[in-house]
């Protein structure tokens, strides 16, 4: 059992390749996320826009690409540009993936927290002159992600474990280097260090969120 | 003869179905203090928010100190800056501290330094009568000291004309002394104001002329004794009657 998921030898030769791959999770996590955060501000940004030839093509578009299998939708990409002549790679597969599933998620978080805030905040701001775009920025949006801070937190969570997915399409993500360095050594000892890993990383945002979502339980209160 | 400030005409407001105000003129000079009476669903707020285009109104027309207000060229953040408006809830930024809600506009729309804006913020929560209380948060204030700090984030911009939407009906009765004190205050530095209230001793003491709307109409107008001692028409004296026995 020792031998086979907890050999240190054959953590000790892969150690390198799989904080190689930890490092460009943490890379791509770096790239998703904010990429994500832009998808979904422009989505919930237009979702305020109350006209029906936005609104009705915007729920198209968020419905669509949140029924869409995050996975499948990658592979789609990577399998299927390159018949349309064009070949991106796997890295900005992942990031344009990212962008439309993560995207419309993170937009269906940051609409209900605008949602949330009262419209007597956006008059008082248009009454002093602000115009609707200065009024998002400095009044509504800050309240609105203050609202929501738990569930763009959560969001941020699935996104971060999503990362592994870019295995499938090579990138040497933490996932994809483990399973190389597994092959090589006909070991599991990589993976377990893998989920070592992403349980390390994890873990203290998963703590963080709760405490989050207890103090916002208790303000609610 | 004194400057026209507010010049509104043939204003009507369509909700739906709804037809909220039915062809409302409205003149207000400069320096005075016209208060607008009237049951709840009268029109009166429609109206108020109708004079910064707030509500977009249906028809008619809107000039404030010159300015046509639903010309499509005229920029209405600009026109804004004139026209400081108070709300029944307040409406402050709770994010921000009462000098962060007086200045954001100064730095945002008004274009001054953060230093300037500062120095004028600090200058209008002192007409409030709130000095020491700049750092403080919303949440941190009493109503009536919110409503104040909402008083000081319109006076800011120095408007030329300032439009009161029921401030005193959200605050506990000891608290409403506090903020008619600093509307006083400002109507004796020659404020021009349109106050929609229901504090009849305030327009009494403070008014130059009441008008009494309903069903989307002004059905009279007049100096304050003769609408509240004398009223002419059956709906004004009714309404007056009910007002007074609360």
């Amino acid at each position: 059992m020792i031998q086979s998921f907890f050999n240190a030898e054959i953590a000790a030769a892969a150690m390198p390749i799989v904080l190689d791959g930890l490092l460009n999770t943490i890379l791509l996590s770096l790239l998703v996320v904010p990429l994500g955060l832009l998808g979904g501000l422009i989505l919930a940004l237009l979702a305020s826009v109350r006209h029906p030839l936005v609104r009705w093509p915007l729920m198209a578009w968020v419905d669509f690409f949140r029924a869409f299998p995050p996975l499948v939708l990658l592979v789609l990409l990577f399998a299927g540009l390159p018949f349309a002549g064009l070949e991106l790679g796997g890295f900005a597969c992942v990031a344009i993936a990212f962008f439309l599933n993560t995207g419309a998620y993170y937009g269906e978080i940051l609409r209900a927290g605008i949602d949330s805030v009262p419209s007597g905040q956006i008059e008082a701001a248009r009454s002093t002159g602000l115009s609707r775009l200065q009024s998002m920025a400095y009044v509504v949006l800050p309240q609105a992600v203050r609202n929501v801070l738990p569930d763009l937190m959560s969001n941020t969570l699935e996104v971060v474990k999503l990362t592994s997915l870019g295995s499938v399409v090579a990138v040497p993500e933490l996932l994809f280097q483990a399973r190389q360095a597994q092959s090589v050594t006909y070991n599991p000892t990589p993976i377990v260090m893998a989920a070592v890993i992403y349980f390390l990383i994890l873990w203290p945002l998963v703590r963080l969120l709760s405490r989050l979502e207890n103090r916002a339980l208790a303000a609610r209160r | 003869m004194a400057k026209t400030i507010v010049e509104a005409r043939g204003l009507h407001k369509h909700f739906g179905a709804l037809h909220v105000l039915k062809g409302v003129d409205l003149d207000v000079a400069e320096r005075e203090l016209v208060f607008v009476i009237g049951p709840s669903g009268s029109g009166k707020s429609t109206l108020l928010r109708c004079l910064n285009r707030l509500e977009e109104p249906s028809a008619g027309s809107v000039v404030v100190d010159g300015i046509d207000l639903l010309d499509p060229k005229t920029d209405i953040n600009h026109a804004r800056q004139r026209i400081g408006m108070v709300f029944q809830s307040f409406n402050l930024y709770p994010h921000m501290t009462a000098l962060g809600n007086v200045t954001l506009a100064l730095r945002k729309v008004a274009g001054k330094s953060r230093a300037e804006a500062d120095a004028i913020g600090r200058k209008a929560l002192e007409r409030v009568g709130l000095a020491d209380r700049a750092d403080h948060t919303p949440g941190q204030l009493s109503g009536g000291q919110q409503q104040r700090v909402a008083i000081a984030r319109a006076i800011a911009l120095e408007p030329r004309v300032m439009l009161f939407d029921e401030p005193t009906s959200a605050l506990d009765p000891e608290l409403v002394g506090s903020v008619l004190g600093v509307m006083r205050d400002l109507r004796a530095d020659g404020m021009t104001m349109v106050v929609v209230s229901h504090e009849m001793g305030f327009a009494r003491a403070a008014a130059d002329r009441v008008l009494f709307m309903d069903h989307g109409v002004v059905v009279e107008e007049g100096p304050p004794a003769a609408i509240f001692e004398n009223p002419t028409q059956d709906r004004t004296r009714a309404f007056i009657s009910q007002i007074q026995r609360h």
